[in-house]
């Protein structure tokens, strides 16, 4: 059934839309893949937003509510485009213990912003994780997909910096 | 695939393996990855290349003391170097043919692997989990094959049950009286779920084991398929473990090449397949109900049981869920048989556990040891104890559903009993160790607030309880708290636990339990004196400096 019923356009010529396609053809296009395809989405343009919900949700048939549900209830899913740079703190027990809070200080204090928020000018977004599982490196930090580990205050500070637009 | 087969596979698999006189084995799990294992190795190739040593160089799993890494092996003769870096390579080859290198070697003989027993982690180290002929040269899928052709579902699961495994998620479950369940229950479809969505804080040992030897879950989980009358698997792993997520993928490609997964599999009438589905990093889908919800796409919500997952899960189905850990067991067990591992262990809890040591502890990572092994052992003689200066003050088990237990209990077994006994639960197996720098009132703090981020507000005690719970214990942090407070988180601690729909939020107040109960003072001292021993708190701002 899910083979014959009409699917919607791809929102635009953009070819990451085919990729998004892409997974949910792998999955047969049935409702189940909804998590799958969204991780889809953000790993194609780096966030989700009205346009790839409404497209992931027709084409699935599940009701936009759902898909809406589904992007706001996990901590993974961003409904706001990402900084160029990403500065993601574990916040996990080890690195609890070995001081991480006061990494996310420093790290707010020196970018001007929250956790969960991007500079102004999109050059820097600070997250924070449950646990990244290197509690072997703790307190552990990840700039840019690179993990650095046994961090102290000093040295975010310097690596955050060095972000900043000359 | 024939017994014989499968035996020539192995042969050729361990022939392989021994044609080159040395290896070196560097750790390319995510510990040591993170310290640059990757160029270590690219310079080990290329120097084995330039100088034309006959030396094979083969990524593989955890060794377990992630602190000292990254980590190389050299075979023959398992000597084990660390902190190895690129620029030590061409004196590390050239030495190969002569004797160990001194500078770099680490000492076997210490106890961190003395006391401990690997069963899980055997093949961990040894093996390229890339590759699934590394893991027949150890005996794997033997297990697998010997099901299929000699036992019945019925003994199979016989022998889960006599063997004595507990669910090592956590609660500790039997996981034979789990797999009989499933098997009786009726439904047109069966599923086996691997639950790797590990999201304790501090637990790391699913992400390594997946990551060092992931034949091992797979292999469990096709013989739990068989015993229960499975016809499709799936893992369920956290987004934040991509590398797991790669070497699992790679896995059941290779299974499915060689015949152990898909139709008909090894020449017999029974039929299985896995899919890999990744989280959203929601730690409620560590939850049964929840993680069923998050496969079909949905909100990862809980839902009262029963029915239990066992009799209706996945759409409706009788559906097994087990945790990683317990699935990479069985194989083991199913080889050397049910009484081996009942005589591993304390007389409720039997086999190993692995724990991912971490904190304030001098040798971090991990470990496997057998049940009933001392808290004092694991954290003193296997962990090196607390680093100069600083004195042992608790060890944290069991994540956010667990508890800090005291020095005074150092001495105690460590069991699923046990540590319940004491207001902590094993859990699925991190275990960080406190000294006296730690603030007992800002670490249940800390764990509230993640409870509170964490709950999936389904259900009101759990949604509204753990926010108010986290609001008197930031008034305790901050110095504003009265001791009627102290009496309202206890009266609060004692209405979530029992009536929160799942264990999410049942167990969120063991942390602030825990804490008061073995260190009470600190939280009285907080109120009273508006002081922080520890000199961590908002409260006491003279101590900072301490």
């Amino acid at each position: 059934m899910s083979l014959t019923a009409k699917k919607p356009a791809l929102p635009s010529d953009d070819k990451r839309w085919r990729i998004v396609n892409g997974t949910m053809r792998r999955y047969g296009f049935s409702r189940d893949a909804l998590i799958e395809t969204l991780h889809t989405v953000q790993e194609s343009f780096g966030y989700l937003d009205k346009t790839s919900l409404r497209f992931v949700a027709e084409s699935l048939r599940v009701p936009l509510s759902q898909a809406y549900g589904v992007a706001t209830f996990y901590h993974l899913f961003t409904m706001k485009p990402p900084g160029k740079h990403v500065c993601l703190i574990c916040m996990g027990t080890a690195c609890f213990i070995k001081g991480a809070d006061s990494l996310l200080a420093t790290a707010e204090e020196t970018l001007g912003i929250k956790s969960g928020e991007t500079t102004p000018d999109l050059n820097a977004s600070l997250t924070t994780a449950r646990c990244i599982g290197s509690c072997s490196l703790a307190p552990a930090v990840v700039f840019d997909g690179n993990t650095l580990g046994n961090l102290d205050p000093a040295t975010i500070r310097k690596h955050l910096e060095g972000w900043k637009p000359a | 695939m024939s017994p014989e087969e499968l035996e020539q596979l192995a042969k050729d698999a361990q022939a392989a393996r021994e044609q080159a006189p040395h290896a070196l084995n560097i750790c390319m799990a995510a510990g040591c990855l993170t310290l640059r294992s990757e160029a270590v190795k690219s310079a080990l190739e290329e120097e084995a290349k330039r100088t034309g040593s006959a030396c094979r160089v083969r990524g593989v799993g955890c060794m377990g003391l992630c602190s000292m890494g990254p980590l190389v092996v050299s075979e023959p003769g398992e000597i084990l170097y660390r902190h190895v870096t690129p620029a030590d390579v061409p004196e590390l080859i050239s030495t190969l043919d002569v004797a160990p290198l001194a500078r770099l070697q680490c000492p076997r003989e210490q106890a961190f692997f003395q006391r401990q027993l690997n069963i899980i982690t055997e093949n961990s180290g040894r093996i390229d989990p890339d590759k699934i002929d590394e893991y027949l040269a150890f005996g794997g899928y033997e297990a697998l094959l010997t099901c299929l052709t000699e036992k019945t579902a019925a003994q199979i699961v016989l022998e889960v049950s006599k063997s004595g495994l507990r669910g090592r998620g956590g609660a500790g479950y039997p996981t034979g009286l789990k797999w009989g369940t499933v098997a009786k229950s009726s439904g047109t479809h069966k599923y086996v779920i691997c639950n790797a969505d590990e999201g304790d804080p501090g637990a790391f040992m699913d992400r390594s084991v997946l990551e060092s030897d992931p034949h091992r879950v797979l292999e469990g989980m096709i013989i739990a398929a068989y015993a229960v009358g499975a016809s499709r698997g799936y893992i369920y792993v956290r987004a934040e473990y991509p590398l797991a997520v790669k070497r699992f993928t790679i896995a059941i490609r290779e299974a499915r090449r060689l015949g152990f997964l898909g139709s008909q599999i090894c020449n017999t009438q029974f039929s299985f397949d896995v899919e890999v589905r990744i989280g959203g990093g929601a730690f409620v889908c560590g939850e049964e109900t929840a993680l069923i919800a998050s496969i079909e796409g949905k909100r990862g919500t809980p839902r009262p049981r029963p029915p239990y997952p066992a009799q209706s899960g996945l759409w409706d189905m009788p559906t097994l869920i087990n945790n990683v850990e317990t699935f990479a067991n069985i194989p083991s067990i199913m080889r050397r048989g049910p009484d081996w591992f009942a005589s591993i262990g304390t007389a409720k809890s039997k086999g190993t556990k692995v724990f991912a040591l971490s904190g304030k502890v001098r040798n971090v990572g991990l470990i496997e040891v057998p049940m009933g092994m001392t808290l004092r052992q694991i954290i003193f003689e296997i962990g090196g104890g607390v680093p100069e200066g600083h004195h042992f003050k608790a060890v944290q088990t069991g994540g956010p559903s667990g508890g800090c237990i005291p020095e005074q209990f150092l001495d105690l077994p460590v069991d699923y009993e046990s540590l319940r006994e004491v207001g902590s639960i094993m859990g699925s197996g991190g275990m960080i160790v406190m000294d006296d720098s730690a603030c007992m009132v800002n670490v249940a703090r800390y764990f509230m607030e993640f409870c509170m981020s964490e709950s999936c507000g389904k259900c009101i005690p759990c949604r509204a309880g753990t926010a108010q719970m986290y609001e008197l214990l930031t008034r305790m942090t901050d110095g504003s708290a009265t001791l009627r407070d102290l009496q309202l988180l206890e009266e609060l601690c004692d209405m979530v636990a029992s009536t929160s729909l799942c264990g999410l939020g049942q167990s969120a107040p063991n942390p602030v339990l825990s804490t008061l109960r073995y260190f009470r003072d600190e939280y009285i001292e907080h109120i009273e004196q508006k002081r922080c021993r520890a000199g961590v708190c908002a409260c006491s701002p003279a101590e900072v400096s301490a």
